[in-house]
């Protein structure tokens, strides 16, 4: 946790925004990056080892969810989870066959991974920010970034599997008319052949970093602003407005994780009684609300709040972005299929 | 922020991602909507045509019983008319068998009137003879006038 000064507000937050990196160090040879310049300083042969692992394993979470749902796929009446992915199938491929009028099998399922496997990446946003990391830095992992489409490698990994795509499919159903559409646009003479490619290479190029870049930018925004409503935590926490002292009483100058974990599971165990129908709604609140402020003071609460807020807006942005990327795949890959 | 291999490790594992599920999970779970939307579409499709079935054979069947209440109709028709017939024709023939009957026992009667009159004539004769033997007091030669009054009884 970051003390109240700016200096390590920043440091709370460069801190929350270094991936786990394991590369060649030119000094120090193979190994993981303990440090942002060490990081810099591998270069281009290292690897993210959070963003790989995050974004593999909730891939796999994907692909074995839906393929429960696949074994168990019958012509009777669907229940539970097979509805569920019969629902997202449905969806993906009416979204599918609005927009892409070339003939390939491989554009929906393509489709239904980038909407499902993106939503899940994003959807890691929505944990709060220090949990993962805390409980990893306490078994010594140093860094760690659990939302992998905050990461750029990741979002234009995936917008660079999809530009591939484009120019294969571009070449495969045009042939000679792609080159033909690259060289004599928009303006059909030799002349301006050079001019030309120069814009539609510019247009082509655009369209895998504007996919990438939306993305990642959507993403690391709605991270930036979690992590900053955070710091307001930390800023609770060192000078709590109702119980600052008792925390320099109890902790010292550093608060210790644990203290957040029982004021987290006070909270969770007033919101669970409510589901229950043990407690009314306006008690739970009140608990709610005495909870974060004697853990943090009046800082904390208003961020417990401004998190809360922000979260719910953000289930609208993340599912919002793995459509938008979706649809624009299918989109970008049905201008690929497009003769003319 | 740095742009290195997980750049390439993603495309990696998206590709691989997109490959499993256009090979195991998507053509399985489309299939099975199609099957089932078929096999609802099939089942109102089935629905439809039995209703329509049910129509065509509610109307068949109104149509038979109209038919038959016709075809009974006719036969009570017939059958009032072949009785009305047979009564007709048994009044003629009892009619004629009663003319028969008549005409049997005139002819009968015209046959014992004849026949009783065969025997007046038979007798008549000898009774004639015996009245004018008894009025003329001798006898007659019955040789010599046999043959006259003989010829008198045919005049009867």
């Amino acid at each position: 946790m970051a003390g109240e000064n700016p200096a390590s507000t920043t440091e709370y937050i460069q801190h929350h925004l270094q991936n786990l990196v394991y590369g060649n160090h030119p000094e120090h040879g193979w190994g993981f990056a303990h440090s942002a310049q060490e990081a810099a300083d591998m270069g281009f042969w290292a690897i993210h080892v959070d963003s790989m692992l995050w974004s593999i394993g909730l891939g796999s979470l994907f692909c074995l969810m839906f393929l429960r749902a696949a074994k168990k796929a019958h012509t009777g009446v669907p229940t539970g989870w097979l509805n569920c992915v019969e629902m997202i199938v449905e969806f993906i491929d009416g979204a599918v066959k609005d927009s892409f009028h070339g003939r390939n099998k491989m554009v929906a399922p393509l489709a239904l991974t980038i909407f499902v496997w993106i939503f899940l990446m994003n959807l890691m946003d929505l944990l709060p920010v220090d949990l993962i990391p805390s409980l990893l830095a306490l078994t010594g992992v140093e860094y760690q970034k659990i939302v992998p489409s905050t990461d750029p490698n990741v979002t234009l990994g995936m917008a660079l599997a999809v530009f591939i795509m484009m120019i294969y499919y571009s070449f495969k159903i045009k042939g000679g008319g792609f080159v033909k559409e690259l060289t004599m646009h928009p303006f059909n003479h030799w002349a301006f052949i050079p001019v030309n490619l120069f814009m539609e290479t510019v247009g082509l190029l655009a369209k895998p970093f504007s996919l990438g870049l939306r993305l990642f930018g959507n993403m690391y925004a709605g991270e930036m602003i979690f992590i900053l409503i955070a710091t307001m935590f930390a800023a609770g926490a060192g000078a709590g407005f109702i119980s600052g002292g008792l925390h320099a009483e109890l902790f010292g100058e550093q608060t210790s994780a644990l203290f957040w974990l029982v004021i987290f599971a006070l909270v969770c165990t007033v919101c669970g009684l409510n589901l229950k129908g043990k407690i009314s709604t306006g008690k739970t609140v009140l608990l709610s609300m005495a909870f974060m402020a004697i853990g943090g003071g009046l800082f904390a609460l208003g961020g417990g709040l401004m998190q809360w807020g922000w979260a719910v807006f953000h289930i609208l942005v993340i599912t919002l972005q793995a459509f938008i990327f979706m649809v624009l795949t299918v989109v970008y890959l049905s201008m690929a299929h497009e003769d003319h | 922020m740095n742009i290195n291999l997980t750049l390439f490790g993603q495309m990696v594992t998206f590709a691989f991602f997109v490959w499993f599920c256009m090979k195991f999970v998507w053509p399985v779970i489309i299939d099975a909507m199609e099957a089932r939307q078929k096999k609802i579409a099939d089942g109102l499709d089935a629905a439809d045509r039995a209703l329509r079935d049910l129509e065509l054979a509610q109307n068949k069947a109104t149509d038979q019983m109209k038919e038959a209440k016709q075809e009974a109709a006719g036969i009570i028709d017939q059958a009032n008319k072949r009785a009305s017939q047979i009564v007709d024709e048994a009044k003629n023939q009892a009619r004629a068998e009663g003319d028969r009957i008549k005409v049997a026992a005139e002819a009968e009667i015209e046959q014992e009137i004849n026949r009783a009159k065969e025997e007046l004539r038979a007798s008549v004769a000898g009774l004639a003879l015996a009245g004018a033997e008894k009025v003329l007091g001798h006898a007659i030669d019955d040789k010599a006038h046999r043959a006259l009054v003989d010829n008198l009884a045919a005049q009867l």
